[in-house]
């Protein structure tokens, strides 16, 4: 026991990889125009997110309804390196920013929220279930970890049909403790498949921490033991996430196989509509939203840029109007007809 | 004193096998763990080896005979000694790690056999392989009749449900590039039950995909892949190790299109043995066609004969909607005649009439409908003249075969080789009662396994099996005779 105490004690010896591993990424540096989209498309999540807890307030959306607030960074920065119609992409329940990040329009999405015949999936889907096979956003899953193997099933996909598409696939730190997520990334490494493992960490599992739940909490280091190489990422910062998928990208496009992102990140709603949160404290909130929201953080990037601040506004105005617009289309949508109850069960007629 | 060496049982299933090669000729004297000879099972090639010293006196069976029935002496062989227990242990020849219970394990000797073996004295055959409730099963599955649908002239082509199965992946992987088949020994292996033999030679490691022992993942991944645009034949090597991947089966794969509203579909097919084998006890023994039928969004297929096996199988790959496809080990190793047309697909949601009748009718799907082909003859004999229909499809079910038949009979007995309670033939009274039940005659009875987890003991498992005795009984009982 002392022999093992005392080797314990000493310095740890810095570890020799043995394998390739991926560059550090670096910060992307992005363009004003470019920072000035990745800003738009993370106001249009907030604003997007804020009107659908306003609905649901109202009773206008039912159910489960997971936000994204706070998170629009991980979405922006990953999917704005992404090609739509070539690469995949895959999600669980909280959905909605990957919808909108993929360039979904937003009134089908909104109806889809409020259960409406024009919702992307004719509102029997809601909130959790939303698809474009056309953009190649395979879902909105409900099933906490689904995804991680159905995603590792496109990019099976995609090596097997050499079309040369990436899957990327998101869960959270919750859904990294599933059984089959470890099962999917050895099927993914062995067989060198095209994927990204993007593990939004935003430190709770519905109202369990991270520290309570998670043997190890780095989650980038949890493709070790299968050989997939993870990178921690600081998933406030829109432009370190895309730098990151640049170099994740990169990594799996030219076929070493799977590899992983742990976002950093942090929702500021409860787990789902509701959840009061009562399992962490008003000022862990207040100082993510305070010193860390990726909307701030580009906004003020943007006018050291020489964006002037009415021009911020004027992007407001314009986001503001977009969701005004996806909220009223989906109070104003028909409900499905009655019919449509026994449709899409099955393809074909038996 | 000579001994005789018996053709081993190499496998839970096995009532008869080739003996391929000799490794030993008369005269050789042998030690333990010699290889005597190599025997061909129906689902591998097992090395045959001896546990006692002595010497081979004579070959009874020459090397490349078929058919050699479990039991049989193949060789005589002098003990050394007066201890001298020549006999012999069969040897798995594959280092494949199997799951505990899994196909490819040989199955140790029984007691009596090797009591056989000691004496030299041969004892009456129910007493060496005491006889399992499988037994009972696959007799009537001997009692087959050929579709009576093929029009009369067609050629048909004597083949085992495992080779039509085998031939309907063949012939759709050659049609379709999108599809590929997936799961545990598929490949290499040539399947747990010799099922996917040969499709690794002919399209190659990228469509016939090994896999780890990982159900819940390569269903899920399946099922993505399905999603993305493939057709992937999942294996499971039995729908036992499917309950880890239900979650995808039912979640993921049945009610995506729903959920979807008709955008996103998830064509794949998961296909394997379901249902009880012989002596693998309870973990090993379910029929799983009544959880997947109460699931909305699934397409559920469980075919008796080699001709449904193959055309549901083929309609089965080529369906947009996701398909759970349950085979029988028991029924694996049977022959039956498939027409010889280029495309032999069959329909989907279809019943079969097996058997025309007027008094009562029978209802049964995959090896129940051999039990229940195997009562009809003795009913028969008994001045009862009873239909019988092959279920084939489970959802969607054929309600209008099973009325149809209701009315031309007016009495009904359901066989299902599984638990009673919320089973298919519940389903099955239900509709009688719900739709047809001007036209009853009588309480329709139905014949179930016993309403309990599979025994392994030979006595037991027998008692839990439906038999043609009770079929029978049952139906007598509707006909009120």
């Amino acid at each position: 026991m002392a022999r093992s105490a005392k080797q314990a004690a000493q310095p740890a010896v810095p570890l020799t990889p043995n394998r390739e591993r991926p560059q550090e990424p670096k910060r992307y540096e992005a363009s004003k125009e470019e920072l000035l989209d990745f800003y738009k498309q993370m106001l249009l999540i907030r604003r997007f997110e804020e009107r659908a807890g306003q609905l649901y307030g109202l009773g206008l959306i039912g159910g489960f309804c997971h936000l994204y607030i706070g998170q629009e960074a991980v979405a922006v920065g990953l999917q704005s390196a992404m090609t739509v119609g070539k690469d995949s992409v895959i999600t669980g329940y909280r959905d909605h920013g990957h919808m909108l990040a993929y360039g979904i329009d937003p009134e089908v999405i909104m109806a889809e929220l409020t259960g409406r015949a024009a919702g992307i999936s004719k509102g029997k889907g809601g909130s959790m279930h939303m698809f474009s096979v056309e953009h190649g956003f395979y879902g909105g899953h409900g099933i906490v970890g689904a995804q991680v193997s159905l995603g590792t099933g496109l990019a099976f996909k995609h090596q097997y049909s050499e079309d040369g598409g990436v899957c990327l696939t998101y869960f959270g730190d919750g859904a990294a403790n599933q059984g089959q997520v470890y099962e999917s990334f050895n099927m993914a490494e062995l067989w060198k498949l095209p994927i990204v493992y993007a593990i939004e960490n935003n430190h709770y599992a519905m109202g369990t921490s991270v520290d309570r739940s998670a043997s190890e909490p780095d989650f980038y280091k949890r493709g070790e033991s299968f050989r997939i190489p993870g990178i921690q990422v600081d998933g406030m910062d829109v432009l370190a996430v895309r730098g990151a998928a640049q170099e994740a990208l990169e990594w799996t496009r030219s076929g070493k196989g799977p590899i992983i992102l742990e976002l950093k990140t942090y929702r500021y709603r409860g787990h789902s509509m509701s959840d009061p949160a009562k399992y962490r404290t008003r000022e862990e909130v207040q100082s993510y939203r305070e010193n860390q929201d990726p909307i701030d953080r580009a906004g003020k990037e943007l006018q050291a840029m020489g964006v002037a601040e009415d021009e911020l506004k004027a992007i407001d105005k314009e986001i503001k109007d977009i969701v005004v617009q996806a909220a009223k289309f989906a109070e104003d949508a028909p409900e499905p007809e009655a019919a449509e109850l026994a449709t899409d069960v099955l393809v074909e007629r038996y | 004193m000579a001994v005789e060496l018996k053709m081993p049982a190499l496998s839970p299933t096995m009532e008869e096998g080739t003996l391929a090669k000799w490794l030993v000729k008369e005269g050789d004297a042998v030690k333990s763990g010699d290889i005597l000879a190599e025997i061909e099972t129906d689902k591998a090639t097992m090395e045959y080896e001896a546990v006692d010293e002595g010497t081979i006196s004579k070959i009874l069976v020459a090397e490349g005979t078929d058919g050699v029935k479990v039991g049989t002496a193949i060789a005589l062989m002098n003990g050394e000694g007066e201890s001298a227990a020549p006999g012999a242990a069969p040897a798995d020849t594959t280092e494949a790690a199997s799951p505990a219970g899994a196909p490819g394990e040989a199955a140790p000797p029984t007691p009596s056999d090797q009591q056989t073996q000691v004496t030299g004295v041969e004892l009456p055959k129910q007493q060496q392989q005491p006889e399992s409730g499988a037994q009972q099963l696959t007799a009537a599955a001997a009692q087959t009749r050929t579709d009576p649908q093929v029009p009369a002239g067609t050629a048909t082509q004597n083949v085992t449900v495992r080779e039509a199965l085998r031939d309907a992946m063949a012939e759709e992987m050659r049609r379709d590039e999108r599809v590929f088949v997936m799961g545990e020994e598929v490949a290499q292996y040539q399947g747990a039950y010799k099922v996917t033999q040969g499709l690794l030679d002919e399209f190659g490691p990228k469509r016939v995909v090994d896999t780890p022992i990982t159900e819940y993942g390569f269903a899920g991944l399946g099922s993505g892949a399905a999603m993305g645009g493939l057709r992937p034949i999942i294996e499971f090597m039995t729908f036992n190790f499917a309950m880890q991947a239900i979650d995808h089966i039912i979640n993921s794969a049945a009610k995506t299109n729903y959920m979807s509203g008709g955008q996103m579909r998830c064509p794949i097919v998961f296909r394997g043995p379901n249902g009880a084998a012989s002596r693998v006890a309870a973990q090993h023994s379910q029929n799983y066609g009544p959880w997947y039928a109460s699931v909305p969004g699934l397409v559920v297929i469980a075919p008796y004969d080699a001709a449904d096996a193959k055309g549901l199988l083929k309609a089965a790959i080529r369906s947009e909607d996701p398909v759970v496809f349950l085979e029988n080990e028991l029924l694996y190793g049977h022959h039956f005649d498939v027409p010889q047309v280029d495309d032999w697909v069959l329909p989907i949601g279809k019943a079969r009439v097996m058997r025309e009748g007027k008094d009562v009718t029978i209802v049964s799907y995959s090896i129940g409908v051999g039990v229940a082909l195997e009562a009809a003859e003795t009913l028969a004999g008994q001045g009862i003249d009873a239909e019988v229909i092959d279920l084939r499809t489970l959802r969607p079910l054929d309600r209008q075969a099973v009325l149809t038949s209701l009315a031309k009979t007016n009495r009904m007995v359901v066989v299902e080789e599984g638990w009673p309670t919320c089973s298919i033939s519940s389903e099955i009274m239900a509709i009688c009662m719900e739709e047809g039940f001007d036209d009853l005659d009588a309480p329709v009875m139905r014949v179930t396994d016993a309403d309990v987890p599979l025994p392994y003991a030979a006595n037991l498992e027998k008692l839990a099996l439906i038999k043609a005795d009770d079929v029978v009984q049952a139906t007598k009982a509707v006909c009120y005779r």
